[in-house]
């Protein structure tokens, strides 16, 4: 039975845990880089991180890309969408295709 | 090529036409692994896209929503209300095992049994902004889930593919035209050993001819040549 955890500053967050999400409202990135190993070592099947948390962290997430839990996913936070969240899947993409065939460079 | 030294000896060319079977066998598997893993992904990234829209522009109208409510409202109240949540979701994680990639499956399962249970507060003292934000993040919450299910899958499968497609050129480029030219080099070699062989036991016999009967097995004319 896992959990699904949600990080990022307060204002981003704090609707999701009427849905019953758990949030943990972080700003300092080695905090939430911290957080981040906890939350994952204990019973945390997907972490939802906003992405300017996130492009702070990039290293901790990689860490979690290639383990089979949890599957970190960057949303958007209250300021507005950085377009980080898509270029993970772009990556991706680029990763297994060679070049990035989906999305058209765009 | 062939900078690694290879015994030119009929076992060691035995044992390198087996390796060359299986490295064939092995590099035609490997690429239809690559080959069906790579239809499977395309298929997986491009739901993931669209997903991740949608899921972005609902999240950006959850926000809108929230900010809204949020300025009806003061401070206290709002913390007050989101402050003891009712629901809760359980998140079960299986695995599908899709070509030896395994990706997760999550079903999930909320505390109440009710999964529309999600208003936290009375409605008393809350804006109805807020009732509508919260509503509309729980509307997005599948597809969320969903959303981090295929982000994840997409995520394995990439790095399998990746690795895949790396054995797949090593066997293609290195393995097995190592093993070609290495098959080649043993029975050249053979051949030649063969011939040399073949050759000094002629010599040998010819000279063991001519030292007990004074003749050669080319003919009698140099026989003649002898006696005259």
């Amino acid at each position: 039975m896992y959990k699904i955890a949600v990080m990022g500053d307060r204002d981003s967050i704090y609707g999701f845990a009427s849905l019953g999400l758990v949030p943990f409202s972080l700003t300092d990135p080695a905090a939430a880089a911290r957080k981040l190993r906890e939350l994952a070592e204990s019973g945390y099947g997907i972490i939802y991180i906003t992405e300017a948390l996130a492009a702070q962290l990039e290293e901790e997430i990689d860490r979690y890309q290639e383990a089979e839990l949890p599957a970190i996913i960057l949303i958007p936070g209250v300021t507005g969408n950085t377009g980080q969240g898509i270029r993970a899947v772009k990556k991706s993409v680029e990763q297994a295709v060679g070049s990035d065939i989906i999305f058209n460079g765009g | 090529m062939s900078a690694k030294h290879v015994n030119p000896t009929r076992m060691e060319l035995t044992r390198l036409k087996k390796k060359l079977t299986t490295a064939r066998r092995g590099h035609k598997l490997l690429k239809d692994k690559r080959d069906e893993l790579m239809r499977q992904f395309l298929e997986m990234v491009r739901e993931n896209k669209v997903l991740r829209e949608k899921v972005e522009v609902g999240i950006r109208n959850a926000n809108q929503n929230f900010v809204l409510a949020r300025a009806g409202m003061s401070e206290e109240a709002l913390n007050v209300a989101l402050m003891a949540p009712k629901q809760e979701v359980y998140l079960e994680a299986e695995t599908k095992n899709v070509m030896s990639v395994e990706i997760p499956v999550f079903h999930y399962k909320t505390r109440t049994s009710d999964p529309g249970d999600i208003y936290s507060y009375g409605y008393a003292f809350t804006s109805s902004d807020l009732d509508d934000a919260v509503k509309s993040l729980a509307d997005l919450l599948p597809e969320m889930l969903c959303l981090a299910e295929r982000e994840k899958s997409c995520q394995l499968m990439a790095a399998e593919i990746e690795r895949t497609r790396r054995r797949v050129n090593a066997l293609e480029h290195v393995v097995i035209p190592e093993t070609e030219q290495n098959i080649r080099y043993i029975t050249m070699k053979l051949d030649e050993n063969e011939r040399s062989s073949q050759t000094r036991l002629m010599k040998v016999k010819d000279m063991m001819l001519e030292q007990t009967h004074k003749y050669t097995s080319h003919g009698d004319v140099k026989i003649l040549e002898d006696e005259s």
